[in-house]
């Protein structure tokens, strides 16, 4: 959807010094233009990690962004509410929304994001157009601002 | 080994159930550390570190996501790589997330000590024995610090008894980081951590606030 420059660019104008992923399939070919990019990467093994390096990250003065596929999003739950509701660390995460795109799917990560995401409380915007960009920034400055998590899902096809 | 056991890759480099006191074995660390070092304690030593120390750079990891310590670690590392952050874990938590590991490695963070304090059990749910102590693996031994050197770490020791621990953190704190050192300790009976004060939430901005200040 995204052109992994664009991408770059954006994240880079938001001040992120950092993103901590473990890409899916729609988020990996953004990696040279990321590498490429004055964000550095940090590669996780698993998504519970991601959380805790940001929320490390944030605590030394990084600005760090968390990039995972909603199924992490699942694996990751102890982590995430420990980081952004016992520590109150307002990261902000782009999140892989697997299969949204594919109507009538029966896969079971696309039915249960969003309730997962509102069962948690937080604050999410989905990018499914191009001038999405532009929303994702729009969001996350306000998330920063006011100093709470936010979340943006990244419309996907496939499983 | 008979032909029914399977053959083993790791050796017992130390035996099994000699362990050093915990508390003196955390006062050795606390000698050596650096005016400008963070200390992330969690579980057992965010129990015993605020009785041995009293520093704007300690941070106590309580509450916590068993298992996280150590990349909550790596965070503060790669943001400040000039200032040296040890983590403090169990053998527990570190399995809990042993992929960290290879994380850690992978992010040249050489600033990072991981401490891993093994006492084979799980403390604070009552002293039942993790999977790399229980008996059905003898005699074979799970060694965190193989098991870092294999992960891609530089640097990893084990110690089992104080002595050898007094003589040879020095060293062990030299070595090309990121470092994990594996203190085998006895396990405390009666397992009590309190929450540390004053909140979280306060504890947070005043810990970011002194990362931001001090050098």
């Amino acid at each position: 959807m995204f052109a992994g420059e664009a991408v770059a660019a954006t994240l880079t104008e938001l001040g992120v010094t950092h993103v901590v992923w473990l890409p899916d399939s729609a988020l990996g070919p953004w990696e040279a233009a990321l590498e490429a990019s004055p964000v550095r990467l940090v590669r996780v093994c698993r998504e519970g990690e991601a959380w805790a390096i940001a929320a490390g990250l944030y605590l030394g003065g990084a600005h760090p962004l968390v990039m995972i596929q909603n199924t992490g999003l699942f694996e990751s739950g102890d982590a995430l509410r420990n980081v952004l509701f016992d520590l109150r660390i307002p990261l902000y995460a782009i999140i892989g929304y697997r299969s949204y795109l594919v109507p009538d799917s029966p896969d079971t990560a696309r039915r249960f994001t969003e309730p997962v995401l509102q069962a948690w409380g937080l604050d999410h915007i989905l990018l499914e157009r191009r001038e999405s960009l532009a929303e994702l920034a729009t969001h996350f400055r306000a998330c920063e601002s006011e100093g709470r998590p936010g979340v943006a899902l990244l419309a996907e096809g496939k499983m | 080994m008979t032909a029914q056991q399977p053959e083993r890759t790791v050796e017992v480099c130390t035996p099994r159930f000699r362990r050093m006191p915990l508390v003196p074995a955390l006062e050795v660390l606390r000698d050596q550390r650096r005016e400008n070092e963070v200390v992330f304690t969690s579980m057992g030593s965010a129990r015993e570190w605020p009785k041995l120390s009293q520093h704007a750079l300690d941070f106590h990891y309580v509450p916590s996501a068993m298992g996280q310590a150590q990349s909550l670690a790596l965070g503060i590392a790669l943001a400040q790589p000039n200032r040296s952050v040890t983590a403090i874990t169990g053998d527990g938590s570190l399995l809990m997330n042993l992929g960290s590991l290879v994380t850690i490695a992978a992010s040249g963070a050489r600033n990072l000590t991981v401490i891993v304090l093994e006492n084979g059990i799980y403390e604070v749910t009552g002293g039942q024995q993790t999977a790399a102590a229980s008996a059905q693996l003898a005699p074979a031994h799970v060694d965190f610090a193989v098991m870092a050197l294999a992960a891609g770490i530089p640097s990893a020791r084990r110690f089992h008894d104080l002595p050898a621990w007094q003589a040879g953190v020095e060293q062990a704190l030299r070595l090309p980081g990121p470092r994990v050192i594996v203190l085998a300790v006895e396990p405390v009976e009666g397992y009590d951590l309190p929450m540390p004060k004053p909140a979280i939430g306060e504890r947070v901005t005043r810990f970011r606030t002194t990362l931001a200040t001090s050098k």
